[in-house]
C-alpha cells in the first residue's frame, strides 16, 4: 500500500514543479519519508486493521448475537465523546510533560488491545458500554503523542508529507478491517469471539512495533526540532497552555475549530444521499468505502501539495471540496453523478484535511509542546464538529432537510471566509524562505 | 536492545500471536461444523396450531427454522431454511437472512407456505424485528443501520412495510406523516420499529421515537399516517381479537442493560398491566392465544421461549427452549 502511494506522491511532486521550487534539500533524502513515520504508519495500519475489524462486526454482534435491541445500542454512543477529548488532552500534555510520547501511546495502544480480549466476555450493554469507551479512551490517549511524534521525525519543510504518508497507511488499515472480520465470520459460522480475538492479536501486533521500533524524543530532538524554540525543558500545564498565545498556532486553532462546526458529518450526508436518490440498501456500504479509498489515493499528494504550495490553502480546498459536497446535495443532478461525486468529495476533504491540519499546526508550536498543543487543535475541530452536527440536526427539525443544507452551505461558506482571514496572517504560505506558491493550489 | 535482539523477539511474538489467532479460529470453524448438518424435514405454514421459531440449540439445526407443537411443545422438526428474524401468518412466511457475506447485507426473504422464496427485498442493515398481518397480506420488517444519525448517536432503525397483494412497498416509515395530538413532527432523528398489524390489513401499530422518548403509536397504512398514542412502550404486539397491545416499558429501577417489563394495554378503556415476568427482557412479545403471550428472554448467545398470561395473573413458564423469534400460527377465524 505504502510503494504505491509513495510513489504517485513522488510522481505529483517531481513532474509538476522546477527544480527550484522543491523542499530544501538534505541531500536525497528529500525524497524519503523518515524511518519512524514509516514505522508509526505500520502501527496505525494494523491497529485499524483490528478497530474496524470490531466496528465492522460490533452491531450484528450486539442485535443478533447478544439480542439487544437498537435502541440500547444507541444508548452506548452518546456519552463516549466528552471522555475522548479529555484522554486526548491529558495523553498530549502527559507526553509533553515527561518527554515520553512513546510511552504514553503505548498506553493507548495497551488499553485499545485490551478492551478487544474483554468484547466476548461483557455479555450487557453497560459492561460493553464500559469497554468501549475504555477503547476510545486509549484512542485519545495515543493520538496526540503519535502525532507529535511524526511531526518531530519530519523537516518542517516536508511535514505535510509526512502525515500524508502516514494517514494513507492508517486507511489502508481500516480498508482492510471490515474483510477481514467477514472472513473469519464466515470460516467459523458466526463465531464473533474468534473475531474478537483476532483483532486482539493485529493490536498485540502493532503495540509490539511501537515498542521495539519507536522510542521516546531525545531531549536534542525535542530542543533541535523544527518550530520555534522550547520554552523550557519541563512543561507545565501553564506552558501547555500558553502554547494558545503563540499567535500563528492560535489562529490556526480557530480556524479548525470554525470550520469544524459547519461541517456536517458524512453520515449524515450519506443519508442525505439516500433520500435523494434510488440507491439499492446493499450498496450503502460502498460509500464509506469510495470515501476510504479517495482518501488512501490523494492523501499523500495532498499533504506534499500542502508542502509546496502552503498547507493552509489545501486545508481551505478540502474544505471547498466539503462545500461542493452540499452543493451537489442541493443540486438537480442525476443520481449517478451524486453517487460518485458524494464519496468523492468527502474523500478528497478529508485528504485536505485530516493530516494536512496536524502538519500546518505541529510547526506553529514548540516542540516541546506539541503533544499538547497538537491534542487542542484536534479537540477544538472534534468540539466544533459537535456543535455543528447538533446544529444541523436542530435546523433539519425546525426547517426540515433542504434549509437545512442551504444554511449549512452558508455557514461552511462564511466559515471558509472567515478561516482564510485567520491564516492569511502567515500560515497559508509554506514558510518565508520560499516564494509562494501558484494561487489557488487545488480544488 | 541490538538491532537483533529487537528482530528475534518480533519474529517470536509475531508467531505467537499468529499461533493464537489460527488456532483460535480453526477451533471455532471446527464448533461450527459440529454444529452443522442434521436431519432437516419440509414445514408447512398451513398448519393452525403450531409455533415456528429460530432454533438456537448447537447441536444440529443452529439458526434454522423448527416447528413444535404449541399445546405440546416437546420434540421439534427442523427445516433446512435458516433465518436470523421470522415471522408468518396464514401462508406467508418473513425470514431475514444474510444476502452478501463480502458486504455484510441482508434481504427480507418472503416464503410460500412451504418455505420456499418467492420474493426479496434488500434490507438497509442488520435485521431486528419482522411481523406478517394475521391475513398474510402485508408484511413489515425492521433494520437497524450503523451510521446514520448525528451527535454521535450512532443507531438508527429502519422500517418498511410490503403489501404483498399490489406490491406496494413503503421502504421507510419514516416518510409517514408523523402526528402527537395537534402537532405534527419533523425530525432527523424519528426512528420507527417493531410494527404490529391489525386484522384490517391497514391499522398496524409501532414504536416510533424521537427526542429520547419513545411511544407507542397507530398507523395506516392507506394514509401513511403515524400518530402517537402513549409514551414509553416499545414494540408492541397486538392480540389477536385486536382489543390489546402488549410492549415493553422501560421500568425505573430495572437492570440498565434491559430497562424493559412487559405490559399489557386494553385499548378500549387505556388501563395498562404489569405482566408477571419480572426478569428484564428485550423482545417483540407475541400472542399465544387470547390470554397469554410468548417472548424470548436472552441468554449467552442463545435464548429461551417463555410464557405468561396477558392479564398479569400466574408465574411465567418456559415453552421452548433454544430458541427465538416465535411465530404462532393461527387458523382461519384466529385462534
Amino acid at each position: 500500500m505504502y510503494l504505491s502511494s509513495s510513489r504517485s506522491a513522488d510522481l505529483a511532486s517531481g513532474t509538476r514543479a522546477p527544480r527550484a521550487q522543491a523542499p530544501p534539500p538534505t541531500a536525497r533524502g528529500a525524497r524519503r519519508v523518515a524511518p519512524v513515520v514509516l514505522t508509526l504508519g505500520v502501527v496505525s495500519l494494523v491497529t485499524d486493521v483490528s478497530a474496524e475489524m470490531v466496528t465492522a462486526v460490533l452491531p450484528v454482534y450486539l442485535v443478533l448475537g447478544l439480542g439487544l435491541s437498537p435502541m440500547a445500542f444507541g444508548m452506548l454512543d452518546g456519552l463516549n465523546n466528552g471522555a475522548t477529548a479529555v484522554s486526548r488532552l491529558l495523553g498530549g500534555h502527559v507526553a509533553d510533560r515527561f518527554r515520553r510520547h512513546r510511552t504514553v501511546a503505548a498506553f493507548g495502544y495497551g488499553i485499545s488491545a485490551g478492551c478487544k480480549l474483554l468484547l466476548p466476555a461483557a455479555g450487557g450493554v453497560s459492561a460493553i458500554g464500559g469497554v468501549l469507551a475504555a477503547d476510545r479512551a486509549g484512542k485519545g490517549l495515543r493520538t496526540a503523542p503519535r502525532d507529535a511524534l511524526i511531526s518531530m521525525a519530519a523537516p518542517a519543510a516536508e511535514q505535510g508529507r509526512a502525515f500524508g504518508v502516514h494517514r494513507a497507511m492508517d486507511t489502508a488499515g481500516a480498508l482492510l478491517g471490515p474483510p477481514v472480520a467477514l472472513a473469519v465470520l464466515w470460516v467459523t459460522a458466526d463465531a464473533y469471539d474468534a473475531v474478537f480475538v483476532m483483532s486482539f492479536c493485529f493490536a498485540a501486533f502493532g503495540l509490539l512495533v511501537l515498542l521495539l521500533f519507536v522510542r521516546d524524543p531525545t531531549p536534542e530532538v525535542v530542543v533541535a526540532g523544527a518550530g520555534p524554540p522550547t520554552v523550557r525543558a519541563s512543561v507545565r500545564l501553564r506552558d501547555a497552555a500558553a502554547v494558545l498565545r503563540v499567535p500563528g498556532f492560535a489562529r490556526v486553532c480557530l480556524a479548525a475549530l470554525l470550520l469544524g462546526a459547519t461541517t456536517v458529518g458524512d453520515a449524515m450526508l450519506y443519508l442525505l444521499l439516500q433520500r435523494h436518490t434510488a440507491l439499492s440498501p446493499h450498496l450503502f456500504p460502498l460509500l464509506p468505502l469510495g470515501t476510504a479509498l479517495v482518501f488512501l489515493l490523494l492523501a499523500v499528494p495532498a499533504g506534499t501539495a500542502g508542502d509546496r504550495y502552503g498547507r493552509g490553502r489545501v486545508f481551505l480546498a478540502g474544505h471547498v471540496a466539503l462545500l461542493c459536497g452540499y452543493l451537489v446535495l442541493l443540486a438537480p443532478l442525476p443520481d449517478r453523478a451524486m453517487i460518485v461525486a458524494i464519496p468523492g468529495l468527502l474523500g478528497l476533504f478529508y485528504a485536505g484535511t485530516d493530516g494536512v491540519l496536524m502538519a500546518l499546526a505541529a510547526p506553529a508550536a514548540p516542540p516541546g509542546l506539541r503533544g499538547g498543543a497538537l491534542a487542542l487543535v484536534q479537540t477544538g475541530q472534534a468540539g466544533g464538529r459537535a456543535l455543528g452536527a447538533a446544529g444541523f440536526g436542530a435546523a433539519w427539525t425546525l426547517y426540515g432537510p433542504h434549509t437545512a443544507g442551504v444554511l449549512a452551505a452558508g455557514g461552511l461558506a462564511l466559515a471558509l471566509l472567515a478561516a482564510a482571514a485567520l491564516l492569511a496572517g502567515g500560515t497559508l504560505t509554506p514558510g518565508t524562505t520560499r516564494p509562494a506558491g501558484p494561487r489557488g493550489a487545488s480544488g | 536492545m541490538t538491532r537483533a535482539t529487537r528482530l528475534t523477539v518480533l519474529t517470536v511474538v509475531t508467531a505467537l500471536l499468529v499461533g493464537l489467532a489460527v488456532v483460535y479460529t480453526l477451533r471455532a470453524a471446527g464448533d461450527a461444523d459440529a454444529g452443522r448438518g442434521g436431519d432437516h424435514t419440509t414445514l408447512s405454514l398451513d398448519r393452525p396450531g403450531r409455533i415456528l421459531f429460530r432454533s438456537t440449540a448447537a447441536d444440529g439445526g443452529r439458526d434454522h427454522l423448527a416447528a413444535v407443537d404449541a399445546a405440546r411443545p416437546g420434540e421439534r422438526a427442523v427445516a433446512g431454511r435458516r433465518c436470523l428474524v421470522f415471522h408468518a401468518a396464514h401462508g406467508t412466511g418473513v425470514c431475514l437472512q444474510p444476502a452478501r457475506l463480502a458486504l455484510g447485507t441482508y434481504d427480507a426473504v418472503l416464503l410460500d407456505a412451504n418455505l420456499r422464496e418467492k420474493g426479496r427485498h434488500p434490507l438497509a442493515g442488520t435485521p431486528s424485528r419482522a411481523r406478517v398481518s394475521p391475513s398474510g397480506r402485508l408484511v413489515a420488517w425492521t433494520s437497524f443501520v450503523n451510521g446514520e444519525s448525528y451527535a454521535g448517536l450512532n443507531f438508527a432503525t429502519r422500517t418498511a412495510i410490503l403489501d404483498t397483494r399490489t406490491g406496494r412497498l413503503d421502504d421507510n416509515l419514516e416518510s409517514y406523516a408523523l402526528h402527537r395530538g395537534d402537532e405534527s413532527i419533523h425530525s432527523p432523528d424519528v426512528n420507527v420499529w417493531g410494527v404490529t398489524f391489525a386484522a384490517d390489513d391497514n391499522t398496524f401499530f409501532a414504536t416510533v421515537a424521537t427526542g429520547g422518548h419513545t411511544w407507542l403509536a397507530r398507523g395506516e397504512v392507506a394514509t401513511r399516517t403515524l400518530r402517537t398514542v402513549r409514551e414509553n412502550a416499545e414494540c408492541p404486539s397486538l392480540s389477536p381479537d385486536g382489543t390489546r397491545v402488549a410492549y415493553k416499558k422501560r421500568v425505573p429501577g430495572a437492570d440498565a442493560d434491559r430497562p424493559w417489563h412487559l405490559f399489557v394495554l386494553v385499548l378500549a378503556t387505556g388501563t395498562e398491566s404489569a405482566l408477571a415476568e419480572t426478569r428484564t427482557l428485550d423482545d417483540q412479545a407475541e400472542w399465544l392465544d387470547t390470554d397469554r403471550v410468548v417472548y424470548s428472554l436472552p441468554g449467552d448467545l442463545r435464548a429461551d421461549i417463555w410464557t405468561t398470561r396477558a392479564d398479569g395473573t400466574g408465574h411465567p413458564t418456559l415453552l421452548i427452549p433454544h430458541a427465538l423469534s416465535p411465530a404462532v400460527l393461527r387458523g382461519p377465524s384466529g385462534t
